[in-house]
């Protein structure tokens, strides 16, 4: 019997890994994936709470809200990470290195 | 019921007439030829923005209650707080055109971008939901990335929108993850029933780590969006790239709304005592003002040390801006009605100080094509007016008394002494002296070092007046302390919720 345990487990694994693409990649596009996969943990957890133990559905409706959120921000980073590739003819963040101090 | 909507909706107008100002502004620009367009979507960015001011004011006089569903509150913090943003988006809006690095470019845009994040900011400051919470803290981010990217083909703006929108990203995708927990552990998301739960002692035992690491999640967002250390490394980077115009703001606005949805998350939700005067004395079930303490510290003495070495103002001002937001987390951790009004107070200065140092920026680079502090040599004589005005703006940023600076230190100081807090306030005042050193390396540079440049420098009519208008609240507060001390002192009251 699948339960609560089990979804929180996969959200809690899914941030993890979500987190971890962000800090390890160096192409843009493929940190963005690793936020998409914080974004869907929470939205897992939301459902997973909403079903088993809120016993209302603000968390299903708090989930629908989440992708909405994240459709937009997709649209803003890759409208950002396409001007950064017709300045620099790179998606690598290493190439993003002219403000430091 | 339908009442009580009607009712909220007549509460709702500020937020109306800023939303109608931003659908005019898409509408004007397409529907207009180029420079008539301009002018057009000015004006009407200018009208919304003062439309939405004059109905928020008597807001204050309402008595405070909870609207739409309990989703935000109407209180007087809130009007407060969404008069501040107000505010202070009109004296950016007044100064975006004037800079050279935004005039060149199409503006429609930008004024439909800043009424956006304006709204999102008055919804932010007063959600009492974490899902509104969440959607007026992502509105006003998405807005802002855009707007620091705005220079298209500039390289710097293009890469300090791509590194203040992946940090922001990240951190509102672990604060979103911290309010899903509280949301499984509580079953609501609302702020105040949250705060029955943990009041009924929902978090026995184990069950408290829980609620510290949902704590610690939330507060990444937060932390981001006030560029708390360690949230900030996008700060310096997204300021410096950002048009001069754009740095203003977000140096400011988003801070205050950040600061401002804190305080009411913090004081109404995650405790067990709201309103308490001071929390490190109460045992507290989610250790926030042991955090805020901690986040505190660690921000002004990193902001000020950091600030230390630098050579370009942006990045001078961006520091110095990291450290004047651990000096108003120390608002924050006292909490209560003495430490919100320190926090306010704080606020109002630190917007006339900042906003002019910035104005000064945008001129310097208007006559000089240059942020680096070098090209500030000799300006006592190359423009006595430039140099003299940001000397005050300095003197007001060390804490120097009599200008505004020091009225804001003082009551945040104060407020950590008479809670007990006084070792708190001995580290800020010694984060203090550390600051002097870079703002006093500025008015240096104006004074003592020459430059081969010998040409001197002119504002432009419309840049003298704002620099005027931030000057006289910055070097003459002392004489309106009773009027600024009776508004914050009545702005502290804090819908708690039914």
């Amino acid at each position: 019997m699948i339960g609560l345990n089990h979804y929180i487990l996969v959200s809690a694994a899914l941030f993890s890994l979500g987190l971890i693409c962000v800090l390890i990649r160096k192409n843009a596009v493929n940190v963005l994936m690793g936020v998409e996969l914080i974004l869907n943990a929470a939205n897992i957890n939301l459902v997973a709470f909403s079903r088993f133990s809120a016993a209302n559905l603000n968390g299903q409706l708090f989930a629908i809200f989440v992708i909405v959120i994240a459709a937009a921000e997709a649209a803003v980073a890759l409208a950002i990470v396409l001007s950064m590739y017709r300045l620099l003819k790179s998606v690598n963040l290493d190439r993003a290195d002219i403000l430091k101090g | 019921m339908n009442s009580q909507l009607s009712q909220d909706l007549a509460h709702f107008f500020p937020e109306l007439a800023v939303s109608v100002a931003f659908l005019l502004v898409i509408i004007a620009d397409i529907s207009f030829p180029r420079e008539m367009g301009k002018r057009i979507s000015f004006t009407v960015t200018l009208l919304g923005l003062i439309a939405s001011f004059i109905l928020v004011v008597p807001l204050f006089g309402v008595s405070a209650q909870s609207m739409f569903f309990g989703m935000i509150a109407l209180d007087r913090l809130a009007v407060f707080f969404k008069c501040f943003v107000i505010l202070t988006s009109v004296l950016v809006l007044l100064a975006a055109p004037g800079s050279k690095e935004l005039s060149r470019h199409h503006l429609g845009e930008f004024y439909v971008l800043l009424l956006g994040a304006t709204l999102g900011m008055m919804l932010l400051v007063s959600a009492t939901d974490l899902l509104m919470l969440f959607l007026s803290l992502e509105m006003v981010s998405l807005s802002c990335y855009i707007m620091v990217g705005y220079l298209r083909n500039d390289r710097q703006s293009n890469e300090a929108s791509l590194k203040y929108l992946l940090f922001g990203a990240v951190s509102t995708g672990c604060m979103l993850y911290g309010i899903t927990l509280l949301y499984g552990i509580t079953g609501t998301t609302g702020m105040a029933g949250i705060r029955d739960f943990i009041s009924a002692g929902g978090f026995p035992g184990d069950n408290s780590m829980i609620l510290l690491v949902s704590t610690v999640l939330v507060l990444a967002g937060f932390g981001f969006k006030t560029a708390a250390v360690p949230f900030h490394f996008w700060c310096p980077d997204a300021y410096e790239g950002a048009p001069t115009p754009v740095t203003a703001f977000l140096s400011i606005a988003p801070k205050a709304a950040g600061f401002g949805s804190l305080i009411r998350l913090f004081q109404t939700s995650l405790t067990t005592s709201p309103g308490n005067t001071s929390p490190l004395a109460a045992v507290d079930a989610t250790h926030w003002p042991q955090l805020l303490l901690l986040l505190s510290i660690s921000t002004m003495t990193f902001g000020n040390i950091a600030a230390l070495r630098q050579d370009n103002m942006k990045r001078l001002l961006a520091y110095s801006s990291i450290a004047h937001a651990g000096y108003i987390l120390m608002g924050a951790v006292v909490a209560g009605s003495l430490g919100t009004q320190s926090v306010l107070v704080y606020m109002i200065t630190y917007l006339f100080m900042n906003l002019g140092a910035f104005l000064i920026v945008i001129e310097v680079f208007n006559g000089t094509g240059s942020f680096s502090l070098r090209d500030y040599g000799g300006f006592f004589r190359r423009a006595p007016f430039l140099a003299i005005t940001m000397t005050i703006f300095m003197l007001s940023l060390m804490g120097i008394p009599p200008f505004a600076g020091f009225f804001g230190k003082f009551y945040v100081f104060a407020a950590a002494v008479k809670s007990n807090l006084a070792w708190f306030a001995v580290i800020g005042a010694l984060n203090s002296v550390i600051s002097v050193y870079y703002y006093a390396r500025v008015i240096k540079t104006m004074i003592i070092d020459v430059n081969q440049d010998a040409g001197t420098l002119k504002a432009s009519k419309i840049g003298q007046v704002m620099i005027w208008l931030m000057l006289l609240p910055t070097a003459a507060l002392a004489l309106f302390w009773t009027p600024i001390h009776k508004i914050t002192a009545s702005s502290v009251q804090i819908f708690l919720g039914n």
